[in-house]
């Protein structure tokens, strides 16, 4: 589960423009969507199997409310990854720091993640989550069937059709919007995951070399950050919406169009 | 070693090669002419081997071609392994992407067997002095741009969305066509194919479109969506939206323009009831001329647009209709 910025307020976002880092304060954070539909998939399994499910998310300690509420759909337990030598880490190093602290939470049949977060988009993360724990991974997936003997049928989204894949554990999965309908939660049970404890982690417990963590331990490298400028100047068209839809029609056979 | 290579990675489906690899093409003949270096497109399938000369003719000066039953279809494990040892042995300097499903899944699994970076959905690569790949990366939405550079790891890895580079005019050239022999342990342990289901697309595909109307929230109802049907199917163009209509049902998820949907480059672009936040105009901002046509004349879209209409789309497509065909008497 990742904690990102509150994608409503994402237009109030400013730069420094001496560190060239984006000023997050007063920026609050809400569980990146996807995640929940990754969280509903391993709740239901839960519900049908008596799975045990465990949150696992690389954030700044003051991420514990958004994982409280994670915790209050019905997840077992949360393990938080919390430490200034993890911070700067780029897909890579993360999805390494994420691989060793599942490794160290024990034995797994299935990893859920949400197909892509809203902040960095890369989408990068699942894939090579997998990678580094040796298991396949499939991406976009829009359903999800259990079958016997814990097999399964997955669907993945692909342009224009899907693809029908026959998976077992253990497995890494990310999931679309369309994969189901995350659980809705009561605000009672929001108000008693609020003592729910989460074990923190640093890296004292994965005990990762830092060479290989960390923005040092990044093999890509941010060299420049711009604001996105917007370049064009509107020409306003005003008037009647009959005079207007006369000169919008104009512009459009003028441009060759009709 | 010889000259550094950039290599291209060809997506194809059933021998059907996707634009996104013939677009990285003429980015990457562009950089390697710059640099110095040889470009070379690596293909796999089974049954490919006749595509090469096209690869060639969109700018490759070299295609490396796996031809195995195992490859096709598509398959994660054994094509991040046949890239993998491809990439050991020959040791490309770049390696390119198109951000499909397929590429978004594959580059970041090969990425980390190799150990090396990658970055995601770039809307443009250049060289810099000392030949390290420059990747302008769209962040928050597309609000900022961000050049990440991967200065010790090769090769440096990026992914490109389809639509944002050109794709480039083929010519005749000539090339070098060499095979790929996957190693015989080829991994097949993980899922299984059952079936491949193609939808075909009804309507032109968003990213060919030379006409795009798009709308947003504002236009209100399933049928002020219909007047945007109506008007793309006048102008010969496609339908493309925005997060919240695709949550509204009203347009599907295919339709989507912006961070994380569509990139669109069309001649003509209406936005209509488009608040214009940046994770849509990163979309977008690339088409040749834009109209925006929003109630509320703050609207960030105006910013971004050629002709700004402040005005209600309700009663002015309608009339647009009209005037398009030529329904409307001169008074």
């Amino acid at each position: 589960m990742k904690p990102v910025p509150d994608p409503k307020v994402w237009d109030r976002l400013r730069m420094d423009p001496v560190t060239k880092t984006l000023i997050r304060e007063g920026i609050p954070s809400v569980i990146n969507p996807l995640d929940k539909h990754a969280l509903e998939a391993a709740l239901a399994i839960k519900d049908v199997s008596g799975a045990e499910v465990v949150l696992l998310s690389m954030a700044p300690r003051d991420a514990r409310p958004v994982l409280r509420e994670a915790l209050a759909m019905g997840a077992d337990r949360a393990v938080l990854l919390s430490d200034k030598a993890f911070a700067g880490s780029d897909t890579l190093a993360t999805a390494l720091i994420l691989s060793e602290a599942i490794r160290r939470i024990g034995p797994f049949d299935l990893i859920c993640c949400g197909n892509y977060t809203l902040d960095g988009s890369t989408a990068q993360v699942p894939s090579q989550i997998a990678e580094f724990l040796g298991i396949p991974n499939i991406m976009h997936v829009a359903h999800m069937e259990l079958e016997q003997d814990k097999r399964m049928v997955v669907t993945q989204k692909i342009e224009q059709g899907y693809v029908k894949l026959a998976a077992e554990p253990p497995l890494l999965l990310s999931f679309t919007k369309k994969a189901n309908k995350p659980r809705f939660l009561s605000f009672l049970e929001i108000l008693a995951a609020e003592k729910r404890e989460i074990s923190t982690w640093t890296n004292n417990d994965l005990n990762l070399d830092e060479s290989r963590i960390g923005l040092g331990g990044s093999p890509t490298k941010m060299a420049d950050m711009l604001l996105r400028k917007k370049g064009r100047q509107g020409l306003r068209l005003e008037g009647s919406p009959e005079e207007i839809a006369h000169q919008l029609a104009n512009k459009i056979r003028q441009l060759g169009f009709i | 070693m010889g000259e550094p290579q950039i290599w291209v990675f060809i997506e194809q489906r059933r021998n059907v090669v996707h634009d996104v690899g013939l677009e990285l093409l003429g980015k990457a003949r562009e950089l390697a002419n710059t640099g110095g270096a040889r470009v070379a497109a690596l293909l796999l399938g089974d049954g490919v081997l006749p595509l090469a000369d096209t690869l060639i003719s969109f700018g490759a000066d070299i295609v490396l071609v796996a031809d195995h039953p195992a490859l096709e279809p598509y398959r994660l494990l054994p094509y991040t392994q046949v890239l993998a040892e491809a990439c050991r042995a020959r040791q490309p300097d770049i390696m390119l992407f198109g951000a499909t499903s397929l590429g978004v899944e594959l580059a970041p699994r090969l990425a980390a067997r190799l150990k090396t970076g990658l970055s995601a959905h770039c809307i443009d690569l250049q060289l810099d002095a000392d030949g390290h790949l420059l990747q302008m990366v769209p962040g928050w939405g597309g609000g900022v741009v961000a050049t990440i550079k991967t200065p010790e790891h090769r090769p440096q890895m990026a992914t490109v969305m389809p639509g944002v580079m050109q794709k480039p005019q083929p010519a005749p050239r000539s090339g070098q066509v060499i095979p790929l022999t996957p190693s015989e342990d080829l991994d097949l342990s993980g899922p299984r194919v059952l079936e491949v289901h193609r939808e075909e697309p009804q309507e032109l595909p968003l990213e060919t479109a030379e006409v795009v109307v798009a709308g947003g929230f504002g236009v209100g109802s399933p049928e002020g969506w219909k007047l945007l049907e109506e008007l793309a199917r006048l102008l010969g163009g496609a339908v493309g939206a925005t997060r919240p209509p695709v949550d509204e049902g009203w347009a599907s998820e295919e339709q989507m323009i912006g961070q994380s949907g569509k990139t669109v480059r069309p001649r003509l672009y209406i936005g209509v009831g488009i608040s214009g936040m940046s994770h849509h105009v990163v979309g977008m901002d690339e088409a040749e001329f834009v109209v925006a046509i929003n109630t509320d004349p703050k609207a960030a879209i105006f910013e971004v647009a050629d002709l700004a209409i402040v005005g209600d789309q309700r009663e002015i497509i309608p009339l647009l209709l009209d005037e398009l065909r030529g329904r409307v008497k001169v008074s």
